[in-house]
């Protein structure tokens, strides 16, 4: 397919030390597929980027290569000005990431708040429980029940909150809204403006655009393991007629 | 005398405290198990044959090195433990990636080759160690004699069992093991270390078999064959507790060897046989077993 590839903004960029996360040329692997084919893109601090895209085209695999929990990657991954592509997985996350992974992995055996407390602390500055009860009224309440009797909004506000915690102040966020009522994900949306007033970085794979759009500074779209397109987000009006072709919704 | 169904009470106690004792090490062993396989996914077909080198170790040191069985219930589980270490470090680590079935073979092969080094070495009779003194003796209860040391025992495995399962439901490490149970690749994007999670688990499984075999070491006699035997019974409790049910594999232990002193009494000739009999029914009824969660 035809491509048009803008990038808005893209002159003051160039290696900038803000940049919190720059993605070069990522190819990843499971087993013998070959998932992402070059993929390009990189998140200021404080910023909000959506990665957009049809299932398939590689978003959670992009996520799940910036965490190394992928079979084999190639290419540059920068997180905070440090190259990760050698770094053993149990170490990215001590670089202040957070990651939030699409089947939400709550775990079953653990209560609620022996959930929270699981993920170590990587940085100073997290959240504390007081903060993160204020934030989710309903975890406080269901504190003492075992992960596995959660509805599946409140597992999804337990997958956020956790990464509150530990001071990560580079968030993976995958597919946060999928399959939830609309007034959950009214609620989550709030929390990410939130986060973001606190000066937190957001990856977000999201499906839903309408609940994308409104939040984020920009838009990467995803086809075939690559970055397609970047979108800002004040481009974005005049640009929505092809991002719904691309995206097919 | 006392009797219940035309049994003396005495005989019916007396078998009781050996089912009872039996399950003890019952417990000790499938809980071992059970943590190994909640972390590793591997079932450790050499637990039988760690069992066995903790009660070895223990009578080689008494006789080579002067070391006591106080100090040997303490030394001899490290020992063997870091044993485990090594053998999770360099053999089972490099084959986590692929089906854990040789995870299964490796350890039943490593089985085979401790046993049969010691087979080698010091033949299949086997010697006997020594009750400690303090532990020699012991108490008439008015309807059975209690062997002290035999009264040890029993306090001494269900206070591992119990702090094992308090560390393992109650506290922080604890839920680190339980979490990277149901999901370690998430476990590690936590941030956590993941492999030296799965080394120490090793370690502290391969440590609780050794430390049932110093426990072993003076009631039964210590061959090379010791654990093997033991070993496939100890299947059994796991698979009708459930694999991976911590609490599940103490109470199981405990009751089969109670069913089994029970079966001596009322019906000896199938005394060898009842755990296996239970698990048939306990699979055909509930095939993941009785504490187990339904896959």
């Amino acid at each position: 397919m035809t491509t048009t590839l803008e990038q808005p903004g893209a002159a003051n960029r160039a290696s900038n030390a803000s940049e919190q996360l720059k993605v070069r040329d990522l190819h990843a692997f499971y087993g013998e597929s070959h998932i992402l084919h070059g993929v390009d893109f990189e998140v200021r601090k404080g910023e909000l980027v959506t990665l957009l895209g049809r299932n398939g085209a590689g978003r959670t695999t992009t996520l799940r290569a910036i965490m190394n929990m992928v079979d084999r990657r190639s290419g540059s991954i920068v997180i905070d000005g440090r190259e990760t592509l050698n770094t053993p997985p149990h170490h990215i996350a001590r670089l202040g990431v957070g990651y939030c992974p699409e089947e939400r992995g709550i775990f079953a055996s653990l209560n609620v708040e022996e959930n929270l407390l699981l993920p170590p602390t990587v940085r100073s500055g997290g959240m504390s429980l007081d903060d993160i009860y204020a934030m989710f009224p309903n975890l406080y309440e269901r504190r003492r029940s075992p992960g596995m009797r959660l509805s599946g909004g409140e597992q999804q506000m337990l997958a956020m909150a956790r990464i509150l915690r530990t001071g990560a102040d580079l968030l993976l966020l995958d597919e946060i809204t999928e399959g939830l009522a609309p007034v959950i994900v009214q609620a989550l949306g709030e929390v990410l403006v939130t986060l973001k007033a606190r000066g937190m970085t957001v990856v977000l794979v999201e499906q839903n655009f309408r609940f994308a759009a409104p939040l984020a500074d920009r838009h990467y779209v995803m086809e075939h393991g690559r970055i397609i397109e970047e979108i800002s987000a004040d481009v974005l009006p005049e640009r929505r007629e092809r991002l719904h072709a691309v995206l097919g919704v | 005398m006392t009797t219940i169904f035309g049994i003396p009470l005495m005989v019916l106690f007396g078998q009781l405290l050996l089912g009872l004792i039996n399950g003890a090490f019952y417990a000790l062993l499938s809980l071992g198990l059970a943590v190994i396989f909640g972390l590793l996914k591997v079932i450790n077909f050499a637990h039988g044959a760690q069992y066995m080198l903790g009660a070895f170790a223990a009578l080689l040191g008494l006789e080579y090195l002067g070391l006591d069985y106080w100090l040997a219930l303490l030394v001899v589980p490290l020992v063997v433990g870091a044993l485990g270490i090594l053998i999770e470090r360099l053999l089972l680590r490099r084959i986590q990636h692929i089906d854990h079935l040789y995870g299964l073979l490796l350890t039943f092969g490593l089985a085979l080759i401790f046993e049969g080094t010691l087979v080698n070495l010091f033949g299949v009779s086997g010697s006997s160690y020594p009750v400690p003194e303090v532990l020699a003796g012991g108490f008439n209860l008015g309807f059975m004699f209690l062997p002290t040391y035999r009264a040890w025992v029993l306090v001494a495995a269900l206070v591992v069992c119990l702090f094992t399962w308090f560390m393992i439901e109650r506290t922080r490490l604890g839920a680190y093991l339980r979490a990277g149970t149901e999901n370690p690749k998430l476990m590690q994007a936590f941030g956590v270390n993941v492999p030296l999670l799965v080394t120490l688990t090793y370690g502290f499984g391969v440590a609780l078999a050794a430390f049932a075999g110093v426990l072993a070491a003076p009631i039964y006699p210590v061959s090379p064959t010791m654990g093997s035997s033991l070993l496939i019974v100890v299947f059994a409790v796991v698979v009708i507790g459930g694999m991976g049910s911590i609490l599940g594999a103490i109470l199981t232990g405990l009751a089969m060897g109670l069913i089994e002193g029970l079966t001596k009494v009322f019906y000896p000739e199938a005394a060898n046989t009842v755990i296996f009999l239970v698990m048939i029914v306990v699979l055909l009824l509930r095939p993941a077993g009785l504490f187990g969660k339904e896959a």
